[in-house]
């Protein structure tokens, strides 16, 4: 077991089971990756087919129904099961590299967590082929959902609530992460970018799950038992859940566009090869956007009704939130000023993310001011925007860092040339797609239509929009064949891929051991591999400690057991209000039985983990990297 | 050479223009040709903040590829090391008071006009007679169709709301069944329908909407409520003054109008027996019906909200409304009707008129 990181000539019965088991951050962020890339995929395969419904008016490719299981699916995957978790990838496999950790704080949970998005994310899937996927938008606005037939929404409530949970639980993680675990020197004000935005982003799905979480419950006994937390008609609320919503909802675009700023933070230093500009006032930046994030959801409401005061103060305080997202975007304008920049791929994606992301956030702007919201509001004009941030900031930082990453993470790079005609590709098809959609809302047109008629002016736009994104699903059909193509390349074993490596991760020679750091840096500064490489350091790193025995944690296949258990009892809750089906309950108490009954497992078993003795340490090293170790 | 370059720039300037005006839309639909008070001032608020944007949009990219073009690698040469700067104080102050004076500018306006827009208190005005001085409609939003009562004149119609020009008209929202959300986009903005309380807001029509393509402005519901939300239509006729209480006298005369069973005419007939349940003829009355009030239906531009106003096409509809708007709440309520009987009842229908 304890080389179990160095062995590659194990079969694939032995290889399954170490990922099935695994508790490995880097191993769960390779998993996480692949996961979020799968969903990612799906998704957008679902907004393929709404645009090529919406190319022409009156047609008839998708049916209503299925067109609304369409766009309810493809947002709910897209920000629970796709952009979490890719974003989850990233932090795993770097944040406890960033500040010279051997795991995150609680290996077990970290399982745990993936295991449970991951089976919640299968169970909501299913629902294809069980009589229906949710169709009430991915806001499940509580009239609709309790309207719905069918099990549909059923399915969302219970699989959001089983992913929320592995959200919440690797949330809670990162923070303990952060907190507690950087090596010796690595104060706060010494983390690099990404593990601020890990942190703080952690912070937030810490707060801003729980609403969700309540939520769904209400929900979830709404549909199960009838309890009419949310049917009017029995003295219920469904601006309730709208609040509950957005509470969690609003924070929910953070949790998921501040790591994106974190890897830009991570990836213009190291391109423009520059220390990146105003480090403190990019700190302070996140801190507020993630403390204004939860004092702005009801913008999302104007127009339900709240009163001329509520919208006033929700709409300066929408407003408050472009400041520190406007100085962030000057940090990076000026960390590429002075600087020596090399275009590479990575590079191409953040020098895309910039103007993109402007334009996203100005018409953030414009929406916060109410009495215009009401005429963008649920048009196509509020579509246009969020893809523009979602897009534009998050999927270009997902894809700028898989290139960015992948060394560190695979020991192999994805080829610059095709990733060059991806980025051009995807970029150009996404503009062409979303651009023209502000017009289209601001013609009128409103949002989640699964058709329209003709003559309204909007035939043309509507056209040009599904051409874009044909070429959006061109790019990723280039991103996923050079990923493919990046397996059978060579290993590249080598320190620092880019050659201007600033933080931790990169002083590491790749593949990284199991054990990441054979002994714990010692943090000197703000950039600490930059400070010892041009000090001359050829090792990259000095040592806060001497060469020992590691101390590392068991494998584990319970938390998978955990997740079964839950995924099991979700069935029963899912079919019980049917009223004609007896095992219904059975199912619902064998499935807690199970998630129960693992976790009594491992509260009565000790398990202390194991220690790789100095020898192994050795030999792992040598394995890796020839004769001499990490030199 | 340069006469070239010239004709090109023009081809170009024409290209944008075509572009920018087919991106203003049909005025009958858009927000960018606004009627009215209420979509004039948010158009004017888009036109402020859109200048605003791009201002900031406009002083960001040009800083971006300024600072991009000086730094490329491939003209400082591969080894040149810049220098390694902490950050700048000043530059921070500069780029935080700048966006926080931009947003207090654009805040002003969205203020004013934020309370000014929900100022309904006209609505319970009354004259020394006692009469409400200020023209209310009740907007009631079922599934995927609307009903407009004017509880002050006792009328109440479907699909085409009426509405005179030159006067603040108040609404009262509210859904029967799911949370739907009324939008007339180039009259103003919009107002959700929720089910469990009355949301108040006005708009006000400058524009008479006979001069328009098909003489009347669209309203859509903006709010995802099953399967023909995208079908949920209703249209609007502005009239003058004159029109309006023309067309609320006509209404009031049709008090106790209703389809007799024992009538000769089938179409009649086969209405009174299968539709009247649901559908009323006579314009009098107060919200609340199962279907659309059909009073006016032969004035109407539309069948069942998006059809094209034509006896084929409301004969489809009779004869199978689930392919024409999935999930509505028709399907079924009437069993099954010969051709001969769909037929005549479309007639009959299309008959129900008000106008001359």
């Amino acid at each position: 077991m304890s080389s179990a990181a160095v062995s590659n000539k194990k079969g694939f019965g032995a290889t399954l089971w170490d990922y099935l088991t695994t508790v490995d951050h880097k191993k769960l962020g390779v998993m996480y990756l692949f996961a979020g890339t799968l969903f990612f995929a799906i998704a957008g395969f679902e907004a393929l087919l709404m645009r090529l419904q919406l190319m022409i008016p009156n047609s008839d490719f998708v049916s209503a129904g299925t067109f609304n299981e369409l766009l309810t699916m493809h947002g709910t995957t897209m920000l629970f099961l796709a952009a979490t978790p890719l974003l989850f990838g990233f932090m795993n496999a770097i944040v406890p590299l960033q500040i010279g950790a051997r795991d995150v704080a609680f290996p077990f949970l970290n399982s745990l967590g993936f295991w449970l998005f991951f089976l919640g994310a299968i169970f909501l899937h299913l629902s294809f082929f069980l009589g229906g996927a949710p169709d009430a938008g991915w806001t499940n606005y509580a009239s609709l959902a309790i309207y719905s037939p069918g099990h549909g929404i059923d399915f969302y409530v219970l699989g959001l609530q089983i992913s929320g949970a592995g959200t919440l639980i690797s949330g809670i993680n990162f923070i303990v992460t952060i907190i507690t675990m950087r090596a010796p020197g690595m104060t706060f004000m010494r983390m690099p970018l990404f593990t601020w935005t890990s942190l703080i982003s952690s912070a937030l799905i810490l707060f801003a799950f729980p609403p969700l979480t309540v939520g769904l419950f209400l929900m979830l006994v709404d549909r199960m038992f009838g309890a009419n937390f949310f049917d009017h008609t029995m003295g219920g609320n469904t601006v309730i859940w709208e609040h509950l919503f957005w509470i969690f909802g609003h924070p929910e675009v953070y949790i998921l566009v501040l790591p994106a700023f974190g890897l830009f933070s991570e990836i213009i230093p190291v391109f423009a090869r520059k220390r990146l500009f105003g480090y403190s006032s990019m700190v302070f930046a996140t801190i507020l956007i993630g403390f204004l994030g939860f004092m702005v959801w009801a913008h999302h409401m104007f127009t339900t009704g709240l009163g001329a005061t509520a919208n006033a103060i929700f709409a300066v305080a929408t407003m408050a939130i472009a400041v520190p997202t406007g100085m962030k975007v000057f940090n990076w304008i000026m960390t590429i000023w002075g600087g020596s920049v090399k275009v590479t791929v990575p590079m191409l994606y953040a020098l895309g993310f910039i103007p993109s992301f402007v334009a996203g956030g100005v018409t953030g702007v414009m929406q916060a001011a109410a009495p215009l919201d009401y005429q963008l509001h649920d048009s196509y004009f509020i579509v246009a925007h969020f893809h523009y941030v979602i897009v534009g900031g998050i999927v270009t930082a997902i894809f700028g860092s898989m290139h960015f990453y992948w060394p560190i993470m695979f020991n192999r790079a994805l080829s610059e040339r095709l990733g060059v005609w991806t980025f051009w590709i995807f970029f150009i098809g996404f503009h062409c797609t979303f651009f023209i959609q502000h017009f289209l809302g601001l013609m009128g047109m409103p949002r989640r239509v699964f058709t329209y008629q003709a003559n309204q002016g909007w035939d043309l736009f509507n056209f040009i929009s599904s051409i874009g994104a044909i070429l959006m699903a061109i790019g990723v059909i280039l991103l996923v064949i050079n990923i493919i193509l990046s397996a059978k390349s060579k290993p590249l074993n080598c320190r620092d891929y880019w050659g201007d490596g600033r933080s931790l991760e990169w002083a590491i020679k790749t593949p990284v051991p199991f054990y990441n750091f054979k002994q714990t840096p010692l943090v000197r500064g703000y950039d600490p591999y930059w400070l010892e490489k041009h000090d001359g350091n050829e090792e990259g790193m000095i040592y806060a400690e001497p060469l020992g025995d590691i101390h590392m944690p068991n494998n584990s296949i319970l938390p998978l057991i955990m997740s079964i258990g839950t995924f099991v009892a979700a069935f029963g809750a899912l079919y019980h209000p049917d009223g004609d089906k007896p095992w219904a309950i059975p199912v619902l108490i064998l499935g807690l039985a199970i998630t129960v009954g693992a976790m009594i497992v491992r509260s009565v078993k000790d398990d202390h983990g194991f220690h790789v003795h100095v020898e192994e340490v050795i030999a792992t090293e040598e394995e890796l990297y020839g004769k001499g170790g990490n030199k | 050479m340069m006469k070239g370059l010239k004709k090109w720039r023009l081809f170009s300037l024409l290209a944008v223009m075509t572009v920018f005006l087919s991106a203003c839309g049909e005025d009958y639909i858009t927000t960018l040709k606004p009627t009215g008070a209420v979509g004039k001032e948010q158009f004017n608020l888009l036109l402020f903040s859109i200048a605003i944007m791009a201002l900031v949009t406009i002083v960001v990219s040009v800083l971006y590829l300024y600072a991009f073009m000086k730094a490329r690698r491939s003209k400082l040469g591969e080894d040149y090391m810049p220098k390694q700067v902490e950050g700048s104080h000043t530059l921070e102050v500069i780029w935080t008071v700048i966006p926080i004076v931009l947003l207090l500018i654009l805040a002003v306006p969205t203020l004013i006009s934020t309370y000014k827009l929900a100022d309904v208190r006209a609505m319970d005005e009354v004259d020394e007679e006692g009469n409400k001085t200020a023209l209310t409609v009740n907007v009631t939003a079922k599934l995927y169709w609307w009903e407009f009562e004017y509880p002050e004149q006792g009328i109440v119609t479907a699909q085409e709301l009426v509405v005179p020009t030159g006067e603040k008209v108040y609404f009262n929202l509210k859904a029967a069944d799911v949370k739907h959300s009324f939008w007339i986009p180039a009259v103003g903005g919009k107002m959700d329908t929720n089910v469990e309380n009355v949301n108040k807001f006005y708009l006000q029509f400058d524009e008479e909407s006979e001069g328009l393509e098909q003489g009347v402005f669209y309203g859509k519901c903006a709010e995802l409520c099953g399967p023909s939300h995208a079908l949920m239509d209703f249209k609007v006729k502005v009239l003058d003054r004159d029109g309006f209480d023309n067309w609320v006298a006509a209404m009031q005369a049709t008090e106790g109008q209703t389809a007799s069973a024992d009538s000769a005419d089938v179409g009649e007939q086969t209405f009174a027996n299968s539709c009247l349940m649901c559908h009323a003829v006579s314009g009098v009355g107060t919200t609340g019906a199962m279907g659309p009030n059909l009073t006016t239906f032969g004035d109407r531009n539309r069948v069942a909200g998006v059809l094209e106003h034509t006896k084929e096409n409301l004969e489809q509809w009779i004869d199978d409304p689930e392919t024409i708007k999935p999930g509505n709440l028709m399907t079924g309520k009437y069993g099954e009707l010969s051709d001969e009987e769909i037929s005549a009842v479309a007639d009959y229908i299309m008959g129900l008129s008000i106008e001359e």
